[in-house]
């Protein structure tokens, strides 16, 4: 029995290692030099702060098993369905993988913040994305772009999501804590600035979250403005003047940031795009592949034998998309198990 | 509201007399029960915002309509000392005048 996955994010990592440790067979396919996937891009970690790189670490060393072949800087060019219930991958480097099911783990595309005009990213230099903000963490330094120390940072939610102006419905999930997690990183590192959060609603969904966001208005001095930014400019000063509604106020509000942080959103990837468009896997409305049943099926799709984890089938937090790498390793070793026996006989 | 030029004193000195005000999420439970609230155009809630936004003139206008009951004590799911709060608004304003 031997199943291809295709991305070696968390969630790709952490079901080929359930997978192998089931004595499956297991061809964990990146087109990427190295696994990890967007996790690469991240410091450290909401609600407990561990670093990004020793969550990777861990999932990297899984695939040192003998069940496990890794295919790295490798693209799936072509998936398809063969006779008797085989699949078949061609891989960029022309070799031709077959195999007895599929699982789809290629996570999620992060929001282009320029499709945003009126917010300024890459018009303006003092604007930046959460992912940006997250490199000067890894480097530690956090300057604005004449250098100078910022004294006001603001940090705008919703960036990418829940705006029907750039035909994103949906709610990322995951910004509104990647935005407290930041805020308190900027305190530490800037004892004195001045730190806001723009925000339509905050959305603690996680165990800690909401303990973790009043401890950013109490002890770490975060305000929190309910409004959503209409616009951004600039002064001569490389200043970033915006303007929202503090709306539990009712009033227009005008104000000037040395820098302002945009919390990108999360899309479809191309992947899982080119996945679905192959495979001729459901997509919901955004684009991330739809599950065959929101609860009791969430790992299958509507195409037998092809399995879906992590975010590609809807923004997901690392607790939740390892969770789900696992509850699919079960439900393909399940389905694995049930169809080889079937076949057998 | 021009954020820069408003004056965040009476913000600061709120936030270091009664600190518990920097935990309030806007829900609004505070002004539902309030008593004052009901029957005149008082509103606890947009009273600590405006305070905290540098808007004092206009806090400053409704801030003795509160009765100091401290039912928004009592309703406050985050645990905001409101009596403390409107009394260090009181005490702030005392002193400036």
């Amino acid at each position: 029995m031997n199943v291809a996955i295709i991305g070696a994010g968390p969630a790709g990592c952490e079901a080929a290692f359930r997978l192998a440790e089931e004595g499956i067979q297991v061809d964990l396919i990146e087109k990427e030099n190295v696994t990890g996937g967007n996790l690469n891009n991240w410091y450290q970690l909401f609600p407990d702060r561990k670093y990004a790189g020793e969550l990777n670490a861990i999932l990297r060393n899984q695939l040192n098993h003998p069940q496990i072949r890794l295919h790295l800087n490798t693209e799936a060019v072509r998936m398809e369905r063969k006779g008797k219930g085989k699949f078949a991958v061609q891989l960029s480097d022309h070799s031709l993988l077959e195999c007895d099911a599929l699982l789809v783990t290629t996570g999620f595309k992060l929001f282009d913040a320029q499709r945003k005009e009126e917010y300024g990213y890459g018009i303006y230099d003092n604007v930046i994305t959460s992912v940006e903000l997250e490199n000067k963490f890894m480097n530690q330094q956090l300057t604005t772009s004449t250098g100078e120390v910022p004294q006001r940072i603001g940090f705008i939610h919703c960036v990418g999501s829940r705006d029907e102006k750039i035909c994103n419905y949906h709610c990322s999930k995951l910004c509104c804590i990647t935005a407290v997690k930041q805020a308190i990183e900027v305190r530490e590192m800037l004892p004195e600035a001045e730190i806001l959060c723009f925000y339509m609603d905050m959305r603690m969904f996680g165990p800690g979250y909401e303990e973790m966001y009043r401890e950013a208005q109490e002890k770490y001095n975060i305000k929190f403005v309910r409004g959503r930014l209409s616009e951004a400019s600039e002064n001569q000063n490389k200043q970033i003047i915006i303007k929202a509604e503090d709306t539990l106020i009712g009033k227009p509000l005008r104000m000037t940031l040395d820098l302002m942080v945009l919390m990108v959103g999360m899309e479809a990837s191309e992947g899982s795009k080119k996945a679905a468009t192959q495979l001729q896997l459901k997509q919901a409305p955004n684009g991330f592949i739809q599950p065959a049943d929101p609860h009791y099926g969430n790992n299958r799709t509507n195409e037998e034998g092809i399995f879906i984890a992590g975010c590609s089938s809807a923004p997901m937090n690392l607790t939740d998309t390892l969770a789900d790498a696992r509850s699919a390793a079960t439900a393909l070793t399940q389905w694995l198990k049930h169809n080889c026996k079937h076949k057998n006989e | 509201m021009n954020y820069d030029k408003n004056d965040k004193a009476f913000a600061a000195y709120l936030a270091q007399k009664a600190p518990s005000s920097k935990l309030c999420i806007g829900c609004g439970g505070c002004t539902a029960t309030c008593t004052a609230g009901n029957l005149t155009e008082f509103n606890i809630r947009k009273l600590q915002m405006l305070v905290k936004r540098g808007e004092n003139e206009e806090a400053c206008k409704s801030l003795y309509k509160c009765m100091l009951c401290g039912k928004c004590l009592l309703v406050c799911p985050r645990g905001v000392d409101t009596r403390k709060m409107i009394l260090a608004m009181s005490e702030y304003i005392h002193r400036q005048s």
